[in-house]
């Protein structure tokens, strides 16, 4: 990012919430959160399965209406502008939904349609996207032929089409193998330096750690904490973090013998966190007191650690 | 990324060919308001065009074995054991030949309103891909209408092309005909549509829709008998069934079948009265269902 000049003028948002809320009957799966994204910034909604986070992005997207508060994306409150904002966006939902009777480069045709665009714009466009989604040689293959990292990826070149400022994706990877996450976070990265505005709700932390520059902890609905990856982890917890098993019967029990070491100790079932900046300072304390943990790790704080910290439960359950 | 390749203009000197543009969101979604079903109608009849022969095979084998079987079989049988004043003064053939047309607008709308309106909501959830872009579930709805309804305008054609070919359809104003079976396809089709946009789950819901409504109206809506012939008990199927109502319209239409013109009136506004009932219907339930 570049650095601000003194006096500039304040980041111009390309999406401003406040007080969003959006009940389901009883249910409240959106409750008063309030946030603003600078165009060109990389945004992610950080949370565990049913924390909210799609919800808001079908409100962002406006395809689900908001029960109260105020959205605008682009200065347009999609409720009024649906198909204004929407021709602004470009939209990675959670589930494919790729035509799957037509070929791989005709779903791209055919979105492309949505949007007006003529088709002498379209077939060269189309098979721009392909390459840049490692698929021109699937071009003619129907969809259903295509592995779920591909599908993912053709999904990526769809959105793209009408050559969005933002980028709406919704848990974009899950359920691919690392290394098709791998392909897919760097098309993401690229367009996040071509001065595309991500907006990524995720549950997994390496991946809002990758690609966020600000994200927000939800969890039901409601907001838990803001910033970016590293303040997070700055702010919610240490520096290191020591990982200690001593079997699922015991861990627990052994917990009250390790009070004292490190800044704070998070017991779970299958293993005990000793928070710390000095993990392997902590692990000799540990076997300074005779205690014998089956294994033990050393790593560096992650958002997982923070989104524990804040809610006392895992991001993925 | 390919480098910008380089042509002369007028002038001779070279100039940079104009990148790839998308143009403006605002012209995006002002094209989409205007033209937005049109736009999904394009997507699906480029699906429809992938199972095209068996629409055209379907389209042409259907007509000609019906009208070959009640032509050199059963009308055979009927035209010698009746006078053709039972039939309104026309042969077997033609007297069947408009209901036949009809009714198979009516088999078309129950296939085209119900399986892919489920799979564009929950099987594939298609619906949801368009509605990401500019346009409004009711464009999308509108888009399934239009491309079915170009459906139903070929296949009647050419049901009627293989009619006449029988002789079965001796007025002039025989095409006419293909209007009213499009018309009695929307009239049925649009009612059932919304209803598939209601359903959740599927159990076999379809499958008693074609077993315990098309097929009771098929046989009981004055296709292969005046209606008036069966028991007044069961007349009124007829009298609530866009096939009768487009039957009888297009006996007016292929043979001048002489019937009160309060009567035709009366076909024409049920079939656009069922048909806008249906469209209504399906809009709030495309509207709702997208919305949530």
């Amino acid at each position: 990012m570049p650095a601000k000049a003194a006096g500039a003028a304040p980041p111009q948002y390309v999406i401003t919430a406040e007080n969003l809320t959006k009940t389901y009957g009883d249910v409240t799966a959106v409750d008063g959160i309030s946030f603003s994204v600078s165009a060109g910034e990389s945004f992610g909604l950080l949370g565990p399965n049913g924390a909210g986070k799609s919800t808001t992005m079908k409100m962002i997207g406006g395809v689900a209406q908001r029960t109260s508060g105020s959205l605008t994306i682009m200065g347009l409150d999609p409720e009024q502008h649906g198909p204004e904002v929407r021709a602004h966006l470009g939209v990675v939902p959670q589930q494919d939904n790729l035509d799957e009777e037509l070929k791989v480069r005709d779903n791209l045709l055919v979105y492309g349609r949505y949007f007006g665009l003529p088709m002498s714009y379209l077939r060269p466009k189309a098979d721009e996207l392909l390459e840049f989604a490692q698929l021109t040689d699937k071009a003619k293959s129907k969809v259903d032929a295509l592995s779920g990292g591909m599908k993912r990826r053709l999904t990526i070149a769809r959105s793209l089409i009408n050559e969005p400022r933002i980028l709406l994706l919704d848990e974009p990877t899950t359920g691919l193998d690392p290394q098709a996450r791998h392909i897919l976070w760097d098309r993401l990265f690229r367009l996040k330096e071509q001065g595309v505005t991500l907006i990524l709700t995720t549950h997994y932390m390496d991946e809002a750690e990758q690609l966020c520059d600000r994200l927000i902890v939800v969890d039901k609905g409601r907001i838990m904490a803001e910033g970016s990856p590293a303040s997070l982890i700055r702010e919610y917890s240490t520096r290191e973090v020591l990982e200690l098993r001593f079997g699922s019967e015991r861990n627990a029990s052994i917990a009250a013998e390790l009070e004292g070491i490190g800044e704070r100790l998070e017991t779970l079932p299958d293993r005990v966190l000793i928070y710390t900046n000095d993990g392997e300072g902590a692990l000799e304390e540990v076997s300074g007191r005779g205690l014998r943990p089956l294994t033990s790790l050393v790593r560096r704080s992650s958002l997982e650690d923070v989104f524990l910290r804040l809610t006392g439960r895992s991001l993925v359950d | 990324m390919t480098e910008p390749s380089f042509t002369e203009d007028m002038t001779g000197s070279p100039t940079a060919a104009p990148p790839l543009r998308a143009h403006s969101p605002e012209v995006s979604a002002a094209k989409a308001r205007r033209w937005g079903a049109f736009y999904y109608a394009e997507q699906v009849l480029r699906v429809m065009k992938g199972y095209g022969w068996s629409i055209f095979l379907y389209s042409v084998g259907q007509p000609a074995a019906y009208l070959f079987a009640m032509g050199v079989g059963l009308a055979t049988l009927v035209d010698t054991n009746t006078t053709s004043v039972f039939f309104g003064g026309v042969s077997y053939i033609a007297f069947i030949a408009p209901a036949l047309l009809i009714s198979a607008a009516v088999m078309t709308a129950a296939t085209e309103f119900t399986f892919p309106v489920m799979d564009g909501f929950r099987w594939r959830r298609v619906f949801y891909g368009p509605h990401a872009s500019p346009l409004t579930p009711e464009q999308i709805a509108g888009g399934q209408i239009i491309a079915v309804t170009c459906r139903f305008l070929l296949q009647s054609v050419i049901y009627f092309v293989i009619v006449a070919m029988f002789g079965a359809s001796p007025s002039g104003w025989g095409w006419g005909s293909v209007l009213v079976a499009t018309l009695a396809g929307l009239s049925f089709g649009l009612p059932l549509m919304a209803y598939a946009a209601s359903i959740k789950e599927d159990k076999g819901q379809f499958a008693m829709v074609m077993r315990f409504i098309v097929m009771p109206l098929f046989l009981f809506s004055g296709t292969f008998f005046p209606l008036d012939t069966l028991p007044v008990l069961v007349r009124w199927i007829g009298w609530i069934s866009p096939i009768w109502h487009g039957t009888e319209l297009g006996r007016v239409m292929t043979y001048g079948y002489g019937e009160s013109p309060v009567l035709t009136i009366i076909h024409v506004v049920f079939l656009l009265g069922l048909a806008w009932l249906g469209w209504v219907l399906t809009k709030r339930q495309f509207v709702r269902r997208m919305g949530q």
